[in-house]
């Protein structure tokens, strides 16, 4: 007869935090940043048809590092909860504060149940407001943890140089040109210090646009006028002036080229 | 109830579950009560009064579709609202006009412009417009039980299908059966006569301007005829509701361009009560 080999408590969370964060820092890290119209979202992302951002509901928008198929199904389950919610209520009851908090607590409850493995996945949830004042980013960890983020977030695997890089040059009030080339350059720095070139179309790039005259303040931005922005001679960053066009462009590209239904791949399997 | 009133405070696995891409589908599983359909009604004697909507008429032209509706809601011979809106946008490319019981209508309008957006958001990508055809049908036939104590909604879609690049109208009956139908169409009770004057005005190569026109001229001989249906009420500034649904995605005209469009209509009618004349052969 064996004796149940013994662990201690804080030696099983400990090594569950290390599974996970052992999974997040696999994947390519993406960035959050505020800017004067609104929130960007920019990540590496080499596939087209896998989102690391999307749409929650209004104003609400997701970005997730990590394992594909668990942060897939957390933002399924966040529109699903959105969605319902506005159902019920109005559309104004929707809350990225209530969306984090049922967040942290599924992810909180997947982390110290032993039944489950822990989710390898860290999120951000991003409102945007009428104001810059009324924006709100939450980053939520594997554990379960909320962390209001003020300025700019960064998750994935480089997260903390990241983020030291960009709390240093971000600023209140950038255009999204300016946002968004900040971004590219925190995210084209390895760890080890030395720099990288990251191609327009390896970019993931999204925008929460309180501009937009739509209820629907979520859109990707591609092709032209994405190139257009980093390329930024500072005449293409007012959004709306490039606004139409593009997004047409965005639709029909999203429209004929996506399949996000596919399953099971992970974040770092592609990118190994 | 809600998402977060469960113990504690997770999401529950409904909402984790990986399936259908549905709103409906999802509500039906998690929350069935949720649905209309699924409404058990207590058994009444005779009809239950409640508002009804009336004219909707929808016409194509190269390039888009027009879909527009009188503001009148009737409660057997009483007016019960002169300003009800009965077209509402169902998505970016289409439209969706109500006739029938006028808050089961809005319900169901607000559920398919639900279904659509959440279809979109998981998906990545927009329905076909046949495949939000369908979806609006399944939706009236679940209906069917209250449609036959006289609570029936009848709507008319209209969108424009962005692969063929024209407008398409369909329209529907009380059990959910769908047609596809060419050039215009009408539902309601002033549909009949909408319908006729419609006839006589259409032309294949109308332009946006002429067809936002033609509805108008459809609605207001409509309610010249039907008692249900309104015309435009120039004292109380209200006029139809007229929508544009062309490559540039949905468009609800502005009060001052349907005022302009009934104000010049009403000022030819006063020479010809009956409006204008086609040709005879």
């Amino acid at each position: 007869m064996s004796t149940p080999f013994y662990v201690s408590p804080q030696q099983a969370m400990a090594d569950r935090a290390e599974y996970a964060r052992k999974g997040i820092a696999r994947g390519r890290s993406l960035v959050v940043l505020q800017y004067a119209d609104g929130i960007v979202f920019v990540g590496e992302n080499p596939s087209r048809a896998l989102h690391k951002f999307s749409e929650i509901y209004d104003r609400i928008g997701f970005a997730a590092a990590g394992k594909y198929n668990e942060y897939e199904n957390l933002r399924i389950g966040g529109v699903r909860y959105a969605d319902l919610r506005g159902y019920t209520y109005d559309r104004d009851d929707v809350t990225a504060r209530g969306l984090a908090n049922v967040y942290a607590q599924t992810l909180g409850t997947i982390f110290s149940s032993n039944a489950e493995k822990p989710y390898e996945v860290e999120l951000v949830v991003a409102e945007v407001g009428t104001t810059p004042d009324g924006d709100q980013i939450y980053r939520l960890p594997h554990d379960g943890s909320i962390v209001d983020e003020h300025g700019s977030v960064a998750v994935g695997g480089n997260a903390e140089q990241i983020s030291t890089y960009l709390d240093q040059r971000h600023q209140d009030g950038m255009t999204l040109a300016e946002a968004l080339k900040l971004a590219v350059q925190a995210l084209s720095r390895d760890t080890n210090g030395s720099e990288r070139e990251i191609p327009a179309e390896r970019l993931e790039v999204a925008v929460l646009d309180r501009t937009r005259p739509q209820q629907r303040k979520f859109k990707r931005i591609v092709g032209r006028q994405l190139e257009r922005l980093l390329g930024g001679d500072g005449a293409a960053d007012t959004a709306a002036d490039s606004d139409d066009e593009a997004e047409a462009e965005a639709d029909s590209g999203t429209d004929a080229t996506d399949s996000t239904g596919s399953t099971g791949s992970t974040d770092s399997s592609e990118e190994s | 109830m809600e998402a977060n009133t469960r113990s504690t405070g997770r999401l529950p696995a409904a909402f984790l579950t990986p399936g259908s891409s549905s709103f409906m589908d999802f509500l039906s599983e998690h929350q069935p009560e949720m649905l209309p359909g699924k409404r058990q009604l207590p058994p009444t004697q005779g009809v239950v009064e409640a508002p009804h909507g009336t004219t909707i008429v929808a016409v194509t032209f190269p390039g888009g579709v027009v879909l527009a509706g009188d503001r009148r809601a009737t409660m057997g011979n009483v007016i019960a609202q002169r300003d009800i809106e009965k077209v509402f946008p169902a998505d970016e490319y289409s439209a969706v006009g109500i006739a029938g019981t006028a808050g089961l209508a809005v319900e169901m309008v607000k559920l398919f412009q639900l279904e659509l957006e959440h279809f979109e958001k998981v998906e990545g990508a927009t329905l076909s417009l046949e495949g939000k055809a369908n979806r609006l049908s399944t939706m009236i036939r679940s209906n069917l039980g209250m449609a036959m104590q006289g609570l029936a909604v009848v709507p008319l879609f209209a969108g424009y299908d962005v692969d063929r690049a024209k407008g398409r109208i369909f329209s529907y009956d009380v059990t959910g059966g769908r047609s596809e139908e060419q050039g215009f169409a009408a539902t309601g009770s002033g549909s009949v006569f909408a319908r006729g004057a419609m006839k006589k005005l259409f032309r294949a190569d109308l332009t946006e301007e002429q067809a936002t026109t033609l509805v108008v001229q459809a609605l207001y001989d409509a309610a010249d005829d039907d008692s249900a249906t309104g015309g435009p009420d120039v004292a109380r500034r209200i006029y139809p509701i007229v929508t544009v649904i062309s490559e540039e995605g949905f468009r609800r005209l502005a009060e001052e361009e349907t005022s302009e469009i009934a104000r010049s209509i009403l000022a030819r009618r006063l020479e010809q009560p009956d409006g204008p004349r086609a040709a005879l052969l």
